[in-house]
């Protein structure tokens, strides 16, 4: 089978997936890009670059996952509805395609607000599950929003997000649903802290028989310190930080927190992993690439499949 | 605009804002949301909540107001009719609408006209 992207081969091939977030980067220099991402080479499937995170500006997704693409690394290029109005993303996303990248990841954003320029003005022109609708359309049928017929469509795999953990938690499946209506072939999910929680999600996921039409991976944060895991609980939107979690990092001298927020990763992968329908996992180290690679080894997830396995089409990475 | 759709404006701005703290987009999916006006959501998200509603239900970018869609749901929760819109996918806005009648434009139909590259994908089962 052709597949768009590696990650999709992978995906529909039953292999259990790894991918990791590119620390963002506030560079102009390429090396900055490549310095992060060079550790984790080997130890995932592939690496997203995020699109201004946080509503925090950085080196465009664009341009990092193409400086990955060059590296033949695979990038997961995530693109936001905040920034951009339907013209903009139309034409990031061809742009996207035309410089090699194969997996993209669409998302509404965090507001402004939540950034570094919290008086800018935010586009929101269309929303997440149309931005998805619009990707499938640039692909499937050859077309912009507009109608107008593109020379070639572009070829990737069309990814978004969910969030297990927020209000209101009954709708969460169907938004999911509704994500794949709208042509969601992969889900990243919010952090998983709360494995109660994410198991009633995934039933009701299954219930819906959305497990045979999207790939479901779950991301998994690694704690470093235990003011980091407070933090991630009181400013970071929609994230639920159970407080066991926190107490477990605070129970040991800072100096072994790493290590206890690696062994808490390393039981959440376990745990996730036997949860049916979870196809793989996101690990996510902020600025820690080293918690990455500890983790994917603690978990026996390495070594990755080599680039072989998969055949994909349009020449991708 | 012509003298009706002005009059008609005259009319709908003010009643729709006072039950529904409504925002004239011109094209109205109240019905699709458990008659909770969506373009109250500061993401002027067409389709549900995003990743960012605070535990307690409220807004990601007003942590003082409930969040939008976290109402929509619950109240489409108790409508007798149009429980099952909320799990409509909902087209782009025009916002060559906003400030027009959406009665007039649910008349006329011109709240219908969808672009025309808007279609939904085949779905693709993968195993
Ligand atoms: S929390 Fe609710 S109202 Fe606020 S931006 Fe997100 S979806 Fe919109």
């Amino acid at each position: 089978m052709r597949t768009p992207s590696r990650l999709a081969g992978l995906l529909h091939a039953g292999r259990f997936v790894v991918t990791a977030e590119l620390s963002s980067v506030d560079s102009g220099e390429p090396e900055a890009v490549w310095r992060r991402v060079e550790p984790l080479r080997g130890v995932v499937d592939a690496v997203n670059c995020t699109d201004n995170t946080g509503a925090h500006v950085h080196m465009s997704s664009l341009a990092a996952a193409h400086l990955l693409v060059e590296k033949g690394i695979e990038p997961i290029m995530q693109l936001a509805a905040r920034d951009r109005n339907r013209l903009a993303l139309q034409a990031d996303l061809l742009g996207a395609a035309a410089l090699g990248v194969r997996n993209i990841l669409l998302m509404s954003g965090d507001d402004v607000t939540a950034g570094d320029h919290p008086e800018a003005r935010s586009i929101y022109d269309i929303d997440s599950l149309q931005l998805l609708q619009v990707a499938r359309n640039l692909r499937d049928r050859g077309t912009y929003l507009s109608g107008r017929r593109l020379e070639s469509p572009p070829v990737f795999f069309v990814g978004a997000v969910e969030n297990p953990f927020a209000p209101p938690l009954d709708f969460r499946p169907f938004r999911l649903q509704k994500k794949v209506e709208a042509g969601a072939e992969f889900i990243q999910t919010q952090l998983v802290f709360d494995l109660a929680r994410f198991h009633a999600f995934m039933g009701r996921v299954e219930d819906l028989g959305l497990l045979e039409r999207v790939f479901v991976i779950a991301s998994i944060g690694i704690p470093r310190s235990a003011r980091g895991t407070h933090f991630m609980k009181e400013k970071v939107p929609g994230l639920s930080v159970p407080d066991d979690v926190i107490r477990r990092m605070e129970s040991v001298p800072p100096l072994q927190q790493p290590a206890e927020g690696i062994r808490i990763a390393i039981e959440l992968v376990e745990a996730v992993r036997s949860i049916r329908g979870i196809s793989g996992v996101h690990l996510i180290g902020i600025k820690w690439e080293e918690g990455v690679v500890r983790v994917a080894q603690g978990a026996g997830l390495l070594p990755r499949p080599v680039a072989e396995v998969v055949a994909t089409v349009g020449g991708g990475a | 605009m012509g003298v009706i759709e002005r009059m008609t404006v005259a009319v709908e701005k003010p009643l729709k804002e006072a039950i529904w703290d409504c925002r004239m987009c011109g094209q109205c999916i109240l019905h699709s949301t458990g008659l909770t006006c969506p373009m109250r959501c500061p993401k002027n998200l067409r389709n549900g909540p995003c990743g960012g509603v605070r535990a307690n239900g409220n807004c990601e970018v007003f942590p003082d107001r409930p969040c939008v869609w976290v109402q929509a749901w619950e109240r489409s929760r108790k409508l007798p009719l149009f429980r099952d819109h909320m799990h409509h996918v909902n087209p782009p806005v025009d916002w060559r609408l906003k400030g027009t009648s959406s009665w007039i434009n649910l008349v006329t139909g011109r709240d219908h006209k969808r672009p025309a590259g808007w279609a939904a994908p085949e779905s693709s089962a993968h195993a």
